[in-house]
Formats: C-alpha cells, sequence, structure tokens
C-alpha cells in the first residue's frame, strides 16, 4: 500500500473523528455570530470568551438522562439518528479539499450527495413517527415535505452546473471551472447566478435552517421530530444537522466558487499573492484580533502559521484546502446571516414559495441556460 | 471503478461505529431513573391527548406525489445535462419538448389546486 492509495482511508478516518468536535465548534461559532447581530456578546463563561463551551455541551449531553417515551417504536426509534448521521457523513466522501486530497473521486459524486440527502429524509420521518408523540409526527410531516419539496428546485439548479461542466464528479466539476476560466457563479454571461439563488434558497429550506426552519419550529411544535430525544440520541440529530449544513456550504463552495481553485485561477503571476500573502494576511489580521480579545496563545498559532505561509513551497501545498475552506465559512457565514435577519415563514407560504415560485424559475432558469449556453 | 467506492464504505463504517460507540459510553456514565410520567410523550405537561397514529391530511400524500414526477423528471435531466454540448442544438429541442410536456401538467395541477396549501 502506497501513501495514495492510504489517503482516503486516512482523511475518512479523520473526518469521521473529527467532526463531531468541529460540529460543536459550528454551533459556538453561529452562537457568536448571531450575538454579534443582536449586540450580545455570546457564551463567555466556559473558557475564554466560551471557547471551551462545546466541550462543556458534549459532556454535559453524555452524562444526560436519556428517556425512551413508553408507547415510541423502540426499533426505529434507535435507528432513526443514526440513520441521520450517517447519511449526513457519508455526503462528505465526495467532496474535494485539494486536487489530491479527498476521500472518492466518484463519477456520480453530484448525484451521491443528492441520493443520501433523500435518504437523509427517513432520518426525520421515521425519528418523528416512532416517538408517537403529536409534536414529532408534526414536526416530521413537516419535514418530510418541506425536504422534498425543495429537492426539486435544488436538482434543477444543479442541472444547469453540470451543463456546463459535462461531468457529475466534484473533482471535474473544479477543473472545468478551471478550463473555462470562470466560476460557475458567473457562467453563461451571469445567468448563473440565477441558479444559484435557487440553490441557495432551496439549499437553506434544506437544511431546515431559519427562515425554512419549520420541522422545528419551537414556538408552534417544541421542537419537532426530535421532541422526544434527549441526551446523546438528540446530539446525534444536531450533529446529522451541522453536517449536513457543512456540506450544503461545501456543494456551494465546489460547484459555484470554484472549489479549492484560488481566485484567479488562470493568471499565473496572482500565484504567489493569492496562495501566500492574502492567507498570511488574513491570519496575522485574526492574529491581532484573538490580541484584542487577550488571547495570546491564539495571537501566537495564528501569527505562526500566518509566517508560514510566506514559505513558498508551503503557500502552494496549502493554497488548496485554505480556499476551500475560506468559500465554505463565507457560505456558512451567510446562512447564519439570513438567520438573524429574517423571521419564520408561515407553512402555506413555505410551501408556495417552493411550488409556486421555486420550480417554475428553476425550469425557466434551466432552459434559459440551455438556450444561452448553445450561443 | 468499484475501488473508488471502498473509502466511502470505511466512512460509512466509521459513521456507524461512532454512534454505537458514544450510546454505550452514554449509556455507562448516565443515570437512568425512569418513572411512568417522565416516559409519557410530551404535550404540554398534561395527559397526552389520543394517539398520533391517527389520521392527517391529505395534502401531504398530494406533495409526496408531485414530488415523484418531478423528482424523476430531474433525474431524467441529469444524463442529457453531462451530454449538453455535445448534443448540442438537437438537445436542447428534446429537452424543450420534454419540459413543456412536465409544463403542462404542472399548470393543470396548478389550477386544480393541488399546490394550494390551506
Amino acid at each position: 500500500m502506497t501513501f495514495e492509495t492510504l489517503l482516503p482511508y486516512l482523511m475518512a478516518a479523520i473526518f469521521a473523528m473529527a467532526f463531531p468536535l468541529v460540529t460543536g465548534y459550528l454551533v459556538l461559532v453561529e452562537r457568536k455570530i448571531l450575538a454579534d447581530f443582536q449586540a450580545r456578546l455570546g457564551p463567555m463563561r466556559v473558557g475564554p470568551h466560551g471557547l471551551l463551551q462545546p466541550i462543556a455541551d458534549a459532556l454535559k449531553l453524555i452524562l444526560k438522562e436519556d428517556t425512551v417515551p413508553k408507547d415510541a417504536d423502540k426499533f426505529l426509534f434507535y435507528l432513526a439518528p443514526l440513520l441521520s448521521v450517517v447519511t449526513a457523513f457519508g455526503s462528505f466522501a465526495v467532496i474535494p479539499i485539494s486536487a489530491t486530497l479527498r476521500i472518492a473521486d466518484l463519477n456520480i459524486g453530484l448525484l451521491l450527495i443528492s441520493a443520501l440527502a433523500a435518504v437523509g429524509v427517513f432520518g426525520i420521518i421515521l425519528g418523528g413517527w416512532s416517538s408517537n408523540s403529536n409534536y414529532s409526527l408534526l414536526g416530521a410531516l413537516r419535514g418530510a415535505a418541506q425536504l422534498i419539496s425543495y429537492e426539486v428546485a435544488l436538482g434543477l439548479s444543479l442541472v444547469t452546473v453540470v451543463m456546463l461542466s459535462g461531468t457529475l464528479s466534484m473533482q471535474g466539476i473544479v477543473e472545468a471551472q478551471f478550463n473555462q476560466r470562470i466560476w460557475f457563479l458567473f457562467g453563461n454571461y451571469g445567468l448563473m447566478l440565477l441558479s444559484f439563488f435557487i440553490f441557495l434558497i432551496a439549499a437553506v429550506a434544506e437544511v431546515n435552517r431559519a427562515p425554512f426552519d419549520l420541522p422545528e419550529a419551537e414556538s408552534e411544535i417544541v421542537a419537532g421530530y426530535h421532541t422526544e430525544y434527549s441526551g446523546f440520541r438528540w446530539a446525534l440529530y444536531m450533529l446529522a444537522e451541522y453536517t449536513n449544513i457543512f456540506i450544503i456550504c461545501a456543494v456551494a463552495a465546489t460547484v459555484f466558487f470554484g472549489g479549492w481553485l484560488r481566485p484567479f485561477a488562470n493568471i499565473e503571476w496572482l500565484a504567489y499573492p493569492m496562495d501566500a500573502i492574502f492567507p498570511a494576511a488574513l491570519l496575522f489580521l485574526s492574529a491581532w484580533g484573538c490580541a484584542r480579545m487577550k488571547l495570546f496563545p491564539f495571537t501566537a498559532l495564528l501569527g505562526i502559521s500566518g509566517l508560514v505561509f510566506l514559505i513558498p513551497a508551503v503557500a502552494t501545498a496549502l493554497s488548496a484546502p485554505f480556499w476551500f475552506f475560506l468559500k465554505v465559512s463565507a457560505v456558512f457565514y451567510v446562512l447564519i446571516w439570513f438567520r438573524a435577519s429574517w423571521p419564520r415563514l408561515r407553512y402555506d407560504q413555505l410551501m408556495d414559495l417552493g411550488w409556486k415560485r421555486l420550480i417554475p424559475l428553476a425550469l425557466g432558469a434551466l432552459l434559459a441556460n440551455a438556450i444561452i449556453g448553445m450561443l | 471503478m468499484p475501488e473508488g467506492y471502498l473509502p466511502i464504505l470505511f466512512l460509512l463504517a466509521i459513521a456507524i461505529a461512532f454512534p454505537v460507540i458514544a450510546l454505550i459510553v452514554a449509556r455507562l456514565l448516565r443515570p437512568s431513573i425512569p418513572n411512568p410520567a417522565k416516559l409519557e410523550a410530551y404535550e404540554c405537561g398534561i395527559e397526552a391527548e389520543g394517539s398520533s397514529r391517527g389520521r392527517f391530511t391529505v395534502r401531504f400524500y398530494i406533495v409526496a406525489i408531485l414530488f415523484v414526477i418531478f423528482d424523476v423528471e430531474t433525474i431524467f435531466l441529469f444524463p442529457w445535462a453531462v451530454r449538453y454540448k455535445q448534443l448540442g442544438w438537437f438537445g436542447v429541442a428534446e429537452v424543450t419538448l420534454f419540459l413543456s410536456i412536465l409544463i403542462a401538467g404542472y399548470i393543470w395541477a396548478r389550477k386544480k389546486g393541488a399546490l394550494d396549501w390551506v
């Protein structure tokens, strides 16, 4: 076994081990950013600036009692959160982080992601149905109807991407954006922007985020499909939810924003500024921010990684993951921005938006892109 | 390229193993003191009214049927999209025809009120 053949397994192991922790920190980042939008501080008690909050949360969830309602369908009740986690994790397999860093480069990558997302609906509907609670059932029905309604618009907007790339492989889509010298966001003389907005709206609905978080609308149906879940079983649902958010952000970054390509990837002389100077500047800025918050260990860490980026060999090796994660974070930030800005929709508005607005719009965008792309 | 799928199977295996192990660890650490009130399904603190195995609105079934139609349509579009450049104007015309049949059905469903949520 050479290193190349071992690398996908290594990445799979690292991803599966690290993601529960990453999810915890995604929650913390979200709480902090939301707090910032609302002029609050957010979590501050556990560790400096609340940095140990996710670990405290995880410990609390492991030590919490885990009740199973007496009327529940036990087998399905146990199975449902597992199904959610497994389908959420599986989608990560086809997402490329750089030219070599990926778990699998399937020629049906995009289809695998939509297929696993479709199976993920079962995690929600089985969890809600098996609880045998009215609120859970309502949440599950809402969740299932919402997911399948917006999946159509999502699929149609991805078809336009495939038209441009000519392949379903995620790595192939990134390479196509390199060869065509353009991010697909601006493809077809800007017409792909329409597809991107359809994708973004449908994606927010697909991962049950505000303003489309009706399956778990706490003011109407308690916690929706996971009302009866407690302790670590509930944590599994949260893990699946945030993994799905990460996946959808990664898909958006890969198919519309050039994935791991740096901006202007075809312009030779921009290689060093984009691979080294920009990341270093960003890291120095973060180091300065940490210094202002009196987090001096992080200042040192970020400052040193900024310096490391200035070494040409390191910059070439690390720029792809850097740009990939920067783009994913940008999309994630936009999702939190949505949550901070808009109130929740009413259910009939949600279905109207999905079936009466987005689907005709997505069909129109598809045909327009098909005609413009031929010219 | 079936060997390309092996890392995915490996990832799925870990993805199954992690929650199972975590739940076993949690079972060893957490308390377990059930009582009848705790095991009731939640309903605002009062005793649960009726069963949740009853009927629910037929709208959800209509949404499911419409979804099957439109999702199959999307699946049919993917192979064309992959070969979009090679098929050229002929492919675009064919897909326009295919979509116009579907859009006619969509307009009919909309006129019938299948998409209204009351």
